[in-house]
């Protein structure tokens, strides 16, 4: 056996006092020799067990074989034939929970670094032109049309799938900007939007249709879709409805949920104010509640707005965190306070009905719970009250009831997720098959693909066989 | 991009734009509004559907100048492109054969009151149209909200046109009269809507109003729109803007619709500076450049 190279090429990153005045990418991205030492230290073992932990299935050791190569535009082919996101994926998947899990290298030190070796290769290719594309598998136009609903990950990887197989896609999307959370909640520091309008290009290149600004449900209806000519649905509409928590004085001017936060701030440029129109009010000091990525990413939008201090508010502790160790790291290292067991019970508010305060209590853990996790209690009597001008409420979304409550025979879970075959992500309605977040709820990208791409399979199964999927 | 196929000048500060919009056209009822926004850098608004013309594929949207999109938005000509418009939204206008409906539509309101007054006939009630308005070149659309009504009447602050007074003083009329009227839906500035309900209150009469929070996406997926309504935290892009007006939190709603008057008085200045500073370029070519 070779011996094995177990240093894993570090990704450089912009200093953390620089980073609190942009919105520049903190991730700069590999070099090229760096990318091919990483590449290097990829023995292409045959079992590539790297692969079965990829939901899309890229052909990992492949991809990198041209890499070292020097074949780049290879690399792009085959990278782009599994994956039509690659700049997306390299940068936001959570490798070290996929991929790179299952890399056989990772037992024996720091696995490959498939995720940035992703990122340099699609990046490659947006700076060197786009390569052609490899040949379809079938390009014979199959005369059929697919209505996809919703940009985000799952729509766009179902649609590129769809119109590779030869039919004719329309994406129906109700934002003016297509990319789904890609677009309105991951901000441009961990995924500038070039990257997504250049992917959402590719996917529009294979001939699928944008219809920007169509609310499916009041614009139109699955109904219409269907008897406009559509032969067959998937629904890719996210998990977009805001959670609060429902407390006292919640809704005082200043306290947002993280959606209303993040799409301000990221889609309509509120940090851009007043050159961009749409304002936000961020204050001296700002409280997040939350402990997942939403959480991470509305306390760095915040220090970056120009808030002075910026406090995480979460009721377990740092452990129980849902949010990545990576983004956990990147937040304390750019100055966010984290307020552990701690939680709000009520907020304050000035005569003018803007949020001043936030009265808190402390909280232990108790016996674990349904989830394996120690259940937060309160300490009694800790209540204490924090200043604050500003809270962003990132407690979790729930998928949008607009599109089943006017779509008879879509049968809908209790949590609001639109059932579907795990496999098929066939509906209880024909011809409607559904995928990503809308019908797991909150999710990943990575998973939101897979899901757009098992149920594009079994559209085109059931488009050329006329049998259900 | 959607096509501005008419400008009208209704009155100095309110305008009206008839835009190309096949597919609201077709869906759009009484009550819903569009999502608006004029460039890439433009704040998205809302603003009702005023009237629509299925066959001409075109929606009417009619505007007061208050910060800088609609006044931006004024500049508009025929001709011109608005780069997103998303509708129809919100919850439709309840029509239906109730009896008599007072219809009262303050200031712009008049422009979101007349579509559900001529609905409100064609459902065969018996209508009653109050219009009000501070001042006599403030009103618009009288003829057309007196045709589709049973009785009509205008009112301005300073009675140079119509009755002297405001529009509470006609509703609370209308309500003391026997029979009095089966329903009340009152469309205006928020101050103008609360004071209709407490006129309504000691009627029980069922009294609708449309509420105008700040906005941003109007699907449901922000909740910048949040009013309380009968103690419960509602979207009004997704179960409203109609609401019962006795149940409506009027002090949130206030507090809310302040919360970003700093800057949005900022953003008005910085944009009239620039037009000060370029008058002609302002005037001629603002949308024709995005065309
Ligand atoms: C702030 C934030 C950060 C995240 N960070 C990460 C990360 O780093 N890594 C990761 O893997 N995952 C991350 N996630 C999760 C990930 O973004 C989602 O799991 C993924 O985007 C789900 O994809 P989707 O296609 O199912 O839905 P979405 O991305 O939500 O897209 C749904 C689309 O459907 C549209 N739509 C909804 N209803 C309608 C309708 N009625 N008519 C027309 N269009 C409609 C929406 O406007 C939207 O564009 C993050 C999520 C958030 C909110
Ligand atoms: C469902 C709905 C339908 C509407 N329909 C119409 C319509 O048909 N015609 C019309 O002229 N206006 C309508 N409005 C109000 C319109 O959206 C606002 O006037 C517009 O957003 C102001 O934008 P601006 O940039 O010009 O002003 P801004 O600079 O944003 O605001 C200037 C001032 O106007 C007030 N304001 C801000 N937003 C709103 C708001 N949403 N409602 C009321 N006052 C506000 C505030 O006091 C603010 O200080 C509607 C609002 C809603 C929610
Ligand atoms: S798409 Fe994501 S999971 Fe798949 S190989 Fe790339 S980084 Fe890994
Ligand atoms: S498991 Fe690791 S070493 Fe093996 S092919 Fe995959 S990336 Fe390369
Ligand atoms: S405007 Fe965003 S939820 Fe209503």
């Amino acid at each position: 056996m070779p011996r094995v190279d177990t240093h894993r090429e570090p990704m450089p990153k912009l200093e953390p006092s620089a980073r609190r005045e942009t919105f520049e990418e903190v991730a700069v991205g590999y070099e090229q020799a760096t990318a091919e030492h990483e590449a290097s230290r990829c023995i292409l073992c045959p079992r590539q067990p790297c692969v079965g932990g990829c939901p899309v299935g890229v052909d990992i050791p492949q991809f990198v074989k041209a890499l070292r190569e020097k074949d780049m535009p290879a690399a792009v082919r085959i990278l782009k034939s599994k994956n039509s996101l690659p700049g997306i994926c390299g940068r936001v998947c959570p490798q070290e929970s996929q991929c790179e899990r299952q890399c056989v290298i990772g037992k024996l030190g720091a696995p490959i670094a498939i995720g940035r070796l992703e990122r340099y290769v699609a990046d490659w290719e947006m700076a060197h032109g786009p390569v052609a594309a490899a040949a379809p598998t079938s390009s014979q136009p199959s005369g059929k049309r697919v209505a996809v609903v919703g940009s985000g990950p799952a729509g766009l990887t179902a649609s590129a799938d769809l119109a590779k197989s030869g039919h004719q896609v329309t994406i129906f999307e109700s934002l003016h900007t297509p990319g789904g959370v890609l677009a309105y909640g991951i901000p441009e520091f961990r995924l500038p939007q070039r990257i997504v309008k250049t992917e959402v290009e590719y996917v529009c290149s294979l001939g699928v249709e944008m219809r920007l600004n169509w609310v499916v449900g009041k614009t139109i209806t699955i109904d219409e879709i269907l008897s406009d000519g559509y032969q067959a649905v998937f629904l890719g509409t996210g998990a977009g409805l805001p959670q609060f928590l429902n407390l006292p004085g919640e809704n005082y001017g200043g306290i947002y949920s993280s959606n209303e936060f993040l799409t301000r701030i990221n889609l309509m440029k509120a940090y851009l104010f007043p050159s961009y129109r749409t304002p936000i009010n961020i204050g001296q000091v700002v409280a997040v509640i939350g402990g997942g990525n939403v959480a991470m990413d509305s306390a760095r939008c915040a220090l970056r707005s120009g808030a002075r201090e910026v406090y995480l508010v979460y009721r377990r502790s740092r452990t129980e965190m849902p949010a990545r160790e990576e983004e956990i790291e990147n937040a304390l290292e750019e100055g966010v306070i984290f307020k552990l067991l701690t939680n709000p019970r009520k907020f304050l508010g000035n005569d003018q009905g803007q949020v001043t305060g936030m009265e808190c209590v402390e909280m232990e853990l108790g016996e674990p719970d349904q989830s394996g996790r120690r259940r937060p209690v309160v300490k009694p009597g800790s209540e204490f009250v924090m200043k604050v001008d500003t809270v962003v409420v990132a407690v979790g979304t729930t998928p949008h009831p607009l599109v089943p409550s006017t779509t008879p025979g879509l049968t809908v879970s209790a949590h609001g997720t639109i059932a579907a075959d795990e496999g098929s992500g066939q509906t209880t309605r024909p011809a409607v098959w559904a995928g990503g977040d809308a019908t797991t709820g909150s999710a990943t990208v990575i998973s939101a693909m897979g899901a757009g791409r098992r149920a594009a399979a079994a559209i085109d199964h059931y488009l050329r066989k006329g049998t259900g999927g | 991009m959607h096509r501005i196929l008419r400008k009208e000048d209704l009155t100095p500060s309110v305008h009206l734009l008839e835009i190309e919009a096949p597919a609201i056209a077709r869906k759009a009822k009484a009550g819903q509004f569009v999502m608006v926004r004029l460039d890439e850098a433009g704040e998205r608004i809302p603003l009702t559907l005023a009237d629509w013309a299925p066959q001409a594929g075109s929606i009417t949207l009619v505007f007061l100048e208050v910060g800088r999109e609609t006044n931006m938005l004024a500049k508009l000509c025929a001709g011109d492109y608005l780069t997103d418009v998303a509708g129809p939204l919100g919850q439709p206008t309840h029509i239906e054969k109730f009896g008599t409906v007072v219809c009262v539509g303050g200031g712009v309101g008049v422009a979101a009151i007349a579509p559900i007054a001529r609905s409100m006939n064609e459902a065969g009630n018996r209508v009653v149209s109050i219009m009000g308005a501070r001042s006599s070149n403030l009103l618009f659309w009288e003829d057309r909200l007196k045709s589709v009504s049973h009785e009509f009447i205008v009112i301005t602050d300073d009675g140079s046109h119509g009755r002297h007074g405001v529009v509470t003083q006609p509703l609370k009329e209308v309500l003391e009269r026997a029979p009095g009227p089966d329903r009340v839906i009152a469309i205006g500035p928020a101050v103008m809507m609360k004071f209709c309900a407490l006129t309504a209150r000691p009627f029980s009469v069922k009294t609708i109003v449309s509420l105008n929070p700040i906005m941003v996406d109007g699907t449901g997926m922000c909740g910048s729109c949040r009013v309380s309504v009968a103690g419960q935290t509602r979207f009004a892009c997704l179960d409203g803007p109609d609401f019962d007006a006795q149940d409506v939190d009027w002090d949130l709603l206030l507090n809310r619709l302040r919360t970003y008057a700093d800057k949005e008085k900022q953003a008005l200045e910085m944009w009239r500076r620039q037009c000060a500073s370029a008058p002609a370029r302002e005037g001629e070519s603002s949308g024709h450049a995005q065309g």
